[in-house]
């Protein structure tokens, strides 16, 4: 059984058909890349499964929750899906440590004391357990991520939409990031991610979707689709990267 | 010129003046605390709420902006209980000052948020927060930092209207200083004491927005 | 007991407002030319005359309209000048406006890069000719937007001068309040004639401001 159900998704902005019919399902524990060129809708596909993006066709199901506008079928849709953003959006005003325990205190209405253990735990998660009271301006851009994907964590998803979370990043920190990524991974997460780490999508994920103009264009073990592309838009997409 | 300064013979007035200080903090505490609410109320309205309660919170913020204080205090005072609102001078006070500082705190307040990236509205929503929660929790507390200063202008603004209110009887610092000089007939020291008192009230006000400031945003944004 | 129609209401009110818009003209006018002077001084090179400017205008800013009003009131006569309410709510008005201004105009002039500065002094101008030729034109049009939006303040400011019984639209109100027993239509109606006034004031700031963003982008 899957885990995310995508099918026949279309979203247009305006005029503009930007996703054009996607089915997608995920399983549960799966890992899965999303590569394509800039513009081919990867964001707008990742923002659609966290309902931050309305859909003009078909559906989307996470574990039973669809997605719906309405703030009901919204919550519980995001109950079940965390997402990391490219530019971290920590929320400056509060330290690492209340970062991770905001939204299980007011949406799950965790108590104060429970949440600060599971903050803490979560942290530890992502070796940043030394940082609890530090703002996110005292941070390196990686240790921002990796607090993003503690805060993530302790929302207890069943599934991590990662939208090109290090493109943000000086290079030297991407693999902090991607570490914790990793180790997530071999826990047993589901993860969707957009990324341009090729090598990191080719050693983790259990299969690679291209997406072009809108479609998935391929789709398939990296093994395969990184060895053996099939069309020409592929070939060309890794030939460039 | 030959006028001689005589401060002494207000010396007496001293518990007058008092009263009248305290009752101006009364009125900036209480009106600027609820303008202020008004104004977080009105601006989350204009800037995030619904479609339909747009232009009501803009016609009124327009229409205060656009009148004078002085005409509010009076249509609220005299004119309200002509249609059955019959209120005590101070309540009308508070009221004028709460719907005055609620259209210039709206405006102010609502360019802090305007000024939150989308991000951090995504942010709070990818965690399931709902848009009010991540209003409350994640938007306001830095919309609010960002304008700090100019929203303490305005609450000082508003307390140097608050001087009208002596108009309508409530006994704040210039009925006090209209009292002793009727006494007195000493109208300038009157109003010389009377004015330095309230440039020491808003030195004490800003001092306290400052106080405020530093326990409500513990973190200082960087200077970018 | 006579009755009053609501148009003898409205038509006093009118009336009086002409003294309202009067005094509001006058104010602004003395208090655009005092409001050079002050920020002449302000921006001039020598220190005294800044602490000077910076005193004033914290003096106006820093304390409420109606004690200027007062104190000018009762304070001109003892300096042996006899003063009306019409001359001492035009004479504070004036000073308080001119503090307002001088304040916001110098950050117009602020906003003008340094290298203007340098380059009309490589020229060998002098201070005042600088001001004058080169940065004046330049802060010009930035300051419109705001001192249009400040004339707002002004013609509100007016209001308070009824407080030292200088009949115009506030004290033309109460008066006609007095003797027709309906608060409630005579001050709806003077909030009505200000908002008339005040707010193709507001509205043309804001569009003044949003035009020159603009263009600023455009460039
Ligand atoms: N909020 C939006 N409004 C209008 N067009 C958008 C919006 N977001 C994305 N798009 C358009 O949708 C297309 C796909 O964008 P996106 O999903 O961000 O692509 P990718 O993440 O693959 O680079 C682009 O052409 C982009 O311009
Ligand atoms: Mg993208």
């Amino acid at each position: 059984m899957s885990l995310i159900t995508i099918t026949e998704v279309r979203k247009s902005f305006g005029q503009n058909e930007v996703l054009k019919g996607i089915n997608l399902d995920v399983a549960a524990g799966e890992v899965i890349a999303i590569i394509g060129k800039s513009g081919s809708g990867k964001s707008t596909l990742l923002r659609c499964i966290n309902g931050l993006e309305t859909i003009n066709h078909g559906s989307i199901t996470v574990a039973g929750a669809q997605l719906a506008p309405d703030e009901v079928h919204l919550r519980a849709l995001r109950l079940k899906v965390g997402m990391i953003f490219q530019g971290f959006n920590l929320f400056p005003h509060l330290t690492a440590g209340r970062n991770v325990m905001l939204s299980p205190m007011v949406v799950k209405k965790v108590s104060q004391k429970e949440a600060e253990a599971e903050a803490r735990v979560r942290l530890e998660q992502v070796g940043l357990a030394h940082k609890f009271d530090a703002y996110p301006d005292e941070l390196s851009g990686g240790q921002q991520q990796r607090v993003a994907i503690a805060r993530a964590l302790a929302m207890k998803p069943l599934a991590l939409l990662c939208d090109e979370i290090t493109s943000a990043l000086d290079p030297e920190l991407v693999n902090e990031v991607l570490a914790v990524v990793k180790k997530l991974a071999e826990e047993g997460m589901t993860l969707l991610m957009v990324t341009h780490e090729m090598r990191f999508a080719r050693e983790v994920c259990d299969r690679v979707v291209f997406m072009h103009q809108g479609r998935v264009h391929e789709i398939g073990p990296p093994e395969e689709v990184f060895a053996n592309p099939q069309t020409a838009e592929l070939r060309q997409f890794l030939g460039q990267s | 010129m030959a006028y001689s300064f005589d401060f002494s013979s207000l010396a007496d007035y001293g518990p007058v003046l008092a009263k009248g200080v305290a009752i101006t903090v009364e009125l900036i505490v209480v009106g600027g605390a609820l303008g202020v609410g008004l104004g977080i109320a009105c601006a989350w309205a204009k800037a995030l709420g619904p479609r339909w309660l747009r232009p009501i919170v803009s016609a009124y913020v327009e229409l205060i902006r656009n009148t004078p204080f002085l005409i509010q205090l009076f249509f609220i005072f005299f004119g309200l209980p002509a249609i059955g609102v019959g209120l005590t001078e101070m309540q009308a006070a508070i009221l004028a000052m709460v719907i005055n500082l609620g259209a210039y705190a709206c405006e102010i307040i609502r360019a802090g948020i305007e000024a939150t990236p989308r991000g951090q509205f995504e942010a709070g929503a990818s965690l399931a927060m709902s848009p009010i929660q991540t209003f409350r929790h994640v938007v306001l507390v830095p919309a609010l930092q960002k304008i700090w200063p100019a929203l303490t202008s305005q609450i000082v603004i508003v307390m140097f209207g608050s001087a009208v209110c002596s108009q309508i009887s409530v006994e704040e610092l210039t009925f006090a200083a209209n009292f002793i000089q009727s006494r007195t007939f000493r109208a300038f020291e009157s109003y010389i004491v009377a004015t330095v008192l309230y440039l020491l009230l808003a030195v004490l006000l800003r001092q306290v927005m400052r106080g405020l400031g530093l326990f409500l945003f513990p973190r200082r944004r960087k200077t970018t | 007991m006579t009755q009053f129609t609501t148009w003898d209401i409205v038509s006093n009110l009118l009336l009086a407002a002409r003294w309202t818009v009067l005094l509001s003209i006058l104010a602004f006018i003395g208090g655009g030319v005092v409001g050079l002077v002050v920020l002449y001084c302000r921006i001039a090179r020598k220190v005294w005359l800044q602490r000077a400017a910076n005193l004033y205008i914290e003096l106006f800013q820093g304390t409420p309209l109606l004690m200027q009003l007062f104190l000018i009131f009762f304070g001109l006569p003892l300096m042996g000048l006899d003063v009306s309410p019409w001359a001492a709510a035009f004479v504070s008005l004036t000073l308080w406006t001119s503090a307002f201004l001088a304040e916001i105009w110098r950050g117009c002039v602020e906003s003008i890069p340094k290298g203007q500065w340098e380059a009309s002094s490589s020229l060998a101008m002098s201070f005042f000719e600088q001001l004058r030729y080169v940065v004046l034109p330049q802060a010009l049009r930035i300051a419109v937007p705001p001192t249009v939006g400040f004339s707002v303040q002004v013609v509100k400011g007016t209001a308070l001068t009824s407080i030292i019984g200088f009949v115009e639209l506030s004290k033309a109100s109460t008066i006609i309040t007095n003797a027709t027993f309906e608060p409630f239509t005579v001050y709806g109606f003077a909030a009505l004639i200000y908002f008339v006034l005040c707010w193709p004031l507001s509205k043309s700031s804001q569009l003044l401001e949003r035009k020159l963003n603009v263009a600023h982008h455009h460039h």
